[in-house]
């Protein structure tokens, strides 16, 4: 609800109590998802993944001959992510390309989020590298492109044990939800936390919260992510169905 | 190095004929969508056969330049994002990005289609700046035309957001479009031993002798010009690629 209180300052009114969410979601729904496998031709291995108004593009290189060549590692081959936003993708001002803070630190997280699935003992001195693009936002990203970029890795045919699945839980006033979208991300009032989760042993891969929270609620948000992760696990796999029935 | 790559694509085209079984002036099929980015002013996605590229036109004010103090501006940037070709890397544009980004903008400035004076808000105060991002999903061949057709229907999709003379709201926008007069074209021809052809694939685009970028407009005059590879060519050749660029432009206009 928007209120003008006084003239040129538009002010939300808080509610104590979040009731309604504000896209008429109920707390533990996601966003519509959709998926992609190999859209990106010229990649080894590509996913595509849509979860309400956040696109995330992933591209799978390699293995390949790791330059600079210091960075290569004899035992095995390294994963390396990079995370990216269209300069026209957010809701406010331009992006400006190139690295960032946050964009390294995302990059970062998301190799650690990945991981934990692939087995890369074959291909030392290679590199598996992982491209994230965002043409479009509306909160979620990270998480968008970690089930983009698990898509795009078993696409490229590399040894994986298993899917990595993510999704943000959070909390608005009083409220534990699953998929928090921008307005909901942004409220004063409220806790981001993203979590990625591994499909078949429900071990977690990355997490990460902002806001005050109590361990019961973050219990519940555990929970949450769960259940979703299990409906985020079917649409990656029919999306790579897809792409592998005879024909296509 | 491309030699043998070079003498079959020639050796194919005296037969009139291509790599991919297409003809020397025939394009792959064009497909262009809009609104494809809803955060961004005006957005569009091209697919030339596999070659794939997506713009978005963000519309910021600042401060005008001091020499034209009631103009607003316009920049186009390309981005080669690695995840469309193993040959492109991360870090800042390299010479390949910046030429596409300044052939895109050179045909669009010098057609003059965007009137920069209605982009002013207050003179030496405020003023419109269009940012034009184009960057590649994929390259299969051909990025130069396939930027030039994304950028070009990003900014005929985009609309003004609310401005109330001190803040953007990017939120509400309004169904204003921006002041484009003409449509121009940017066509991209390549010369390989006496022949020309249009839409090179990844291969060609590695063994041509010349390549002449052409803004054409409807009325068939050209407003920009870019001639690139390492070979020089014959004044009758310019103008063989030149009519086979304006022959084209009127096909490519069709999408926009």
């Amino acid at each position: 609800m928007r209120l003008n209180l006084r003239q040129g300052h538009r002010v939300r009114v808080i509610p104590m109590t979040y009731e309604k969410r504000f896209d008429g979601r109920a707390f533990d729904e996601m966003r519509p998802i959709e998926a992609k496998a190999g859209i990106i031709k010229r990649a080894h291995g590509s996913g595509w993944f849509k979860i309400g108004n956040t696109e995330a593009y992933a591209a799978v290189y390699g293995p390949r001959e790791m330059f600079p060549r210091f960075m290569q590692n004899p035992k095995k081959g390294v994963l390396r992510v990079h995370y990216n936003m269209m300069p026209f993708s957010s809701a406010g001002d331009r992006v400006r390309p190139g690295p960032s803070r946050r964009s390294k630190e995302i990059s970062h997280v998301t190799q650690k989020a990945l991981l934990p699935v692939v087995d890369l003992g074959e291909f030392s001195n290679a590199v598996v590298d992982v491209f994230i693009e965002l043409p479009q936002t509306d909160a979620g990203t990270r998480c968008a492109g970690i089930c983009a970029a698990s898509i795009a890795l078993a696409d490229a045919g590399i040894p994986m044990k298993d899917m990595v699945c993510a999704i943000s839980a959070g909390r608005v006033d009083d409220k534990m939800l699953v998929d928090l979208n921008y307005e909901e991300d942004s409220h004063e009032n409220g806790v981001d936390i993203p979590i990625a989760m591994l499909h078949n042993s429900k071990k977690i891969s990355l997490i990460q919260m902002d806001g005050e929270l109590s361990s019961d609620d973050l219990k519940k948000a555990v929970e949450m992510v769960k259940k979703a992760c299990d409906e985020i696990f079917e649409v990656q796999k029919q999306a790579l169905k897809k792409k592998f029935e005879i024909g296509n | 190095m491309y030699e043998e790559l070079r003498n079959q694509v020639i050796s194919l085209l005296s037969k009139q004929a291509r790599l991919d079984g297409r003809k020397p002036h025939e394009y792959r099929e064009i497909k262009i969508e809009t609104g494809v980015s809803k955060n961004a002013e005006g957005s569009a996605k091209v697919k030339i056969g596999d070659t794939e590229v997506i713009a978005g036109v963000k519309l910021e004010v600042m401060k005008p330049y001091p020499d034209t103090p009631d103009n607003g501006s316009m920049m186009v940037n390309v981005e080669l994002c690695p995840m469309s070709s193993p040959e492109f890397e991360t870090g800042p544009p390299d010479i390949f990005a910046i030429e596409l980004a300044r052939i895109t903008d050179r045909a669009i400035r010098e057609s003059k289609t965007l009137d920069t004076k209605k982009l002013c808000i207050t003179p030496g105060e405020k003023v419109w700046m269009v940012v034009i991002d184009v960057c590649t999903l994929n390259d299969a061949g051909n990025l130069y035309d396939a930027i030039y057709l994304a950028a070009m229907a990003a900014m005929k999709d985009a609309v003004f957001p609310a401005f109330d003379g001190e803040k953007l709201d990017y939120k509400n926008k309004t169904k204003e479009k921006l002041p484009l007069s003409r449509v121009p074209v940017s066509v991209t021809v390549f010369k390989y031993g006496d022949h020309i052809l249009v839409d090179p694939m990844n291969e060609e685009e590695k063994a041509f002798d010349a390549r002449l970028t052409v803004g054409v407009l409807e009325n068939g005059n050209l407003c920009s010009l870019q001639k690139g590879g390492d070979t020089a060519v014959v004044a009758d050749d310019i103008f063989r690629m030149v009519d086979l660029a304006k022959q084209k432009s009127q096909e490519l206009r069709k999408h926009l």
